[in-house]
């Protein structure tokens, strides 16, 4: 067996296993400081350089003069007295909050907390079952919003792609052309066609609701509850496909029409092969790299959710959690949000490479000049 | 000259792009219309004034041409003051001190709804003594109602829709109800016809004087209709559209530019200049600007520019980097560039005016698609309700109109109109970018 290592052809398998290990190793390593860089300029952006410090020791300040004021025991305590007792418990207050250390430790703190995702308690905002735990917050927003855009997106990818794929084989045609000038309809973002929708549908039709997750009060038992979701997501699911359907049918349609105009394609039809193995071997397969790239994004839009959408919507999933948690200040909300969307985006990256490899025989990972 | 040209001749070949042209060319034409109409100054005063510049305008209502397409004529809103030709003063001297004023206020009122709101404001001249006033309901059938007897002040104001005396005396209905109601009927439905205000006055002075101005507020408002706080909507839809194009262009123009240029400078440079442009773009891609936006808004300014400036900044390092950067890459090889290295062109003179011209034709689609992207990025940021707080613009329009539960309560316009407008310039930019995306990109040519 010792010998067999030896073997001019056992050695380079193993060059290219130590290839392939030094190019994971910095790659991963690329990417590790990546989203430490990035979440470290979260966390100073979220907390504007320590500013919101102050206003959070501003507010401190001023509950407790209105507490100490609305007590009845301490009216008759000295002045001095009095703010003694006051500073003592700001300042309990503030070390409670870890506001007593300057801000540039505190971020390094945050840093570290956040890349091991311990994202620790938010400021103000609660879950519903009444946590302060921004993990908690996270996973109670998360099944919403990946409910509706992983429906919503699903649908639109496999949609977009089949009938860009026939589409492509009647080029030229009525639909052809009726996609083509339909695709600047996409200019207009999801939300705006959401108003557009609610107006139809919710304001003067009157047969869907204008936005929320469930009626309410919520219906009991489990089918009457799957279907008042189900009717409140026709709404936004429509917007979204409407609003990106006919630009995404385009952008496959003019791709597979650029590939379908190889050489081997022209071929195949020449020896008769059958459409749907034309589409599949000679059509489908070269360009699975792309179709990879472009559904791995899709599901990274997946998790931020969208603020206005979820907003218009009235939504309850993780955009609207950070719209709320911006507009209250609370950092560890929007620093926790940043930093899994962080991390799913490099996990994400990381993978594609490596799927790149096994689809696209011509692509070799750790070769030279290969960058994604 | 003459490539601009040719592109001209080929952008007719494709009917959505001239669609598109005469939109965006007709939105220009409104834009600088509107700038040079309503000076900025009075815009915002129009806009931000307060109460004295909306008090003529109805609240909430809906724009005039919606009657056109309805059946029932909803009231429009009639204002007649003693200025105009219509209405009729005459003054007739008493004694050597009292004087008698009379004014006569006739209108037509040929609506199948009831105004909104009536009011009568009154304007006097006097040294001591206030002069006196009875007003006097006249309805096309004949039946003359006084609605009130009172001293007028310097100005005063009758809101005749909020006399509860009145109110009781006409059984209950509300005012605005009650004088146009056909007694006839067992419904209330408005008595058309001709009616008239009478002011008669007497003044106690010789030089005092008596003006009144009676404002009927319908149901409609000019060409666009007004909002919660009687601001004329036409304000913020005409001032939107400078300020959508201002910003979407700007955006645009000021993103691709840069982004060509530092992804000019990376690949020509190369080495640790590269890869730090690289990484620099990898990171943005993990921060969250539209979180960012909202913090700005919060806790700094909610000024639109700078939003446009942090806009811009954050989108320089955008995916577009490294779509330049592959074009460059292999532009840096061509022979011609050999060339002007070997007579001694230095650095930034080659990549001004060697590279980056050859990828102009890419960036000019490129550009005109990013518009409609920021011009919705401004609405966004303005429904999120961090729009400019002094600029009227058409994203406020539609927060204040979702605020207000205006889709809840059936006020379509106020939602539609800055909707349609953001519609179409959305369109018009993407309809030219379009086209202009496969004329000047050869592999999508004929597709």
């Amino acid at each position: 067996m010792s010998r067999a290592i030896s073997s001019p052809e056992q050695r380079a398998r193993w060059n290219s296993f130590t290839k392939i290990t030094r190019y994971v190793v910095t790659r991963l390593l690329s990417l590790f400081v990546t989203v430490l860089i990035g979440v470290y300029l979260t966390v100073i952006i979220a907390n504007m350089g320590g500013y919101v410090d102050e206003i959070r020791r501003a507010q401190i300040r001023e509950q407790i003069d209105i507490m100490v004021s609305m007590n009845q025991q301490l009216r008759f305590m000295p002045l001095e007295e009095r703010n003694k007792y006051i500073q003592d418990l700001v300042e309990l207050q503030e070390k409670r909050l870890g506001l007593d250390r300057p801000f540039i430790v505190r971020s390094f703190n945050f840093l570290f907390d956040a890349m091991t995702l311990n994202l620790g308690r938010a400021q103000q905002m609660v879950s519903d079952s009444g946590s302060s735990q921004v993990r908690l917050i996270i996973l109670e927003r998360l099944p919403p919003t990946l409910l509706l855009f992983a429906t919503a997106n699903l649908f639109l990818f496999f949609l977009s792609l089949f009938t860009a794929l026939s589409l492509s084989r009647h080029y030229g045609s009525f639909w052809d052309r009726i996609i083509v000038a339909l695709s600047p309809t996409s200019a207009a973002p999801a939300w705006f066609y959401g108003i557009f929708l609610i107006l139809l549908f919710a304001a003067v039709l009157g047969i869907l609701p204008y936005g929320g997750m469930i009626d309410a009060p919520p219906p009991t038992g489990t089918l009457p509850r799957a279907l008042s979701i189900l009717k409140h997501m026709i709404l936004p699911i429509l917007a979204i496909i409407v609003s990106s359907i006919f630009l995404a049918i385009y952008n496959w349609r003019t791709f597979f029409l650029i590939y379908s105009s190889e050489d081997y394609v022209d071929m195949a039809k020449a020896k008769g092969l059958p459409a749907n193995m034309i589409e599949r071997r000679y059509i489908l397969r070269p360009t699975l790299p792309n179709i990879v790239t472009s559904f791995a994004l899709t599901l990274i839009g997946l998790w931020t959710g969208a603020i206005i959408f979820e907003t218009v919507f009235n939504w309850p999933g993780l955009g609207r959690a950070t719209y709320r948690a911006v507009g209250l200040y609370d950092t560890p909300v929007i620093v926790g949000t940043t930093v899994i969307y962080a991390y799913l985006l490099a996990i994400t990256v990381f993978l594609l490479d490596f799927i790149y490899a096994l689809v696209d025989p011509r692509v070799q990972v750790g070769s030279e000049g290969h960058k994604v | 000259m003459r490539n601009l040209k040719r592109t001209l001749a080929e952008i007719l070949h494709y009917p959505s792009a001239i669609a598109g042209l005469i939109i965006v060319f007709l939105l220009i034409v409104l834009a600088i219309y509107t700038v040079i109409a309503i000076p900025y100054q009075e815009a915002i005063r129009l806009w931000r004034g307060g109460e004295e510049v909306w008090q003529e305008y109805p609240k909430m209502a809906a724009p005039v041409w919606q009657n056109w397409f309805t059946r029932t004529k909803l009231a429009e809103t009639i204002v007649l003051s003693t200025r105009d030709n219509e209405v009729s003063k005459t003054v007739k001297a008493i004694s050597t001190d009292m004087t008698d004023i009379e004014i006569e206020i006739p209108f037509k009122y040929a609506y199948d709804t009831f105004p909104q709101e009536l009011a009568l404001y009154l304007t006097a001249k006097y040294k001591q003594k206030q002069p006196h006033v009875s007003v006097i309901w006249i309805t096309p059938d004949g039946r003359e109602i006084t609605l009130s007897d009172f001293s007028v002040q310097q100005s005063q104001s009758y809101r005749i829709s909020q006399d509860t005396r009145l109110q009781r005396r006409l059984g209950g209905m509300k005012p605005d109800q009650g004088l146009f109601a056909d007694p006839a009927l067992e419904t209330p439905t408005p008595l058309k016809g001709d009616y008239k205000l009478v002011v008669s006055g007497i003044v106690f002075e010789p030089d005092s004087d008596l003006d009144a101005k009676f404002i009927l507020y319908g149901q409609v408002y000019g060409l666009a209709g007004t909002d919660h706080r009687r601001r004329d909507l036409t304000i913020a839809i005409l001032w939107g559209t400078p300020i959508a194009l201002a910003f979407g262009l700007l955006a645009a123009l000021g993103t691709t530019v840069t982004t060509m240029f530092i992804a000019g400078v990376g690949v020509w440079f190369g080495g640790i200049l590269d890869d730090l442009i690289q990484r620099i773009t990898e990171i943005n891609l993990v921060l969250p600007l539209l979180s960012i936006l909202i913090m700005v808004g919060t806790f700094y300014s909610r000024s639109i520019w700078l939003m446009l400036g942090i806009v811009v900044l954050f989108s320089i390092f955008g995916s577009g980097i490294k779509n330049y950067r592959a074009i460059f890459l292999q532009i840096k090889e061509s022979p011609y560039i050999e060339a002007a290295r070997a007579y001694g062109a230095g650095s930034f003179r080659i990549i001004l005016f060697y590279l980056i011209p050859r990828i102009i034709p890419l960036l000019i689609p490129q550009l005109v698609v990013l518009v409609p992207g920021y011009v919705f990025l401004e609405a966004s940021l303005a429904v999120l309700g961090l729009g400019d707080p002094v600029l009227p613009t058409w994203g406020k329009i539609i927060d204040d109109a979702q605020a207000n539960g205006a889709l809840f309560n059936g006020q379509y316009y106020w939602i539609l109109e800055p909707s349609m407008l953001l519609m179409l310039t959305g369109l018009g930019f993407a309809m030219v970018g379009f086209a202009l995306d496969r004329i000047f990109n050869p592999r999508l040519r004929g597709l």
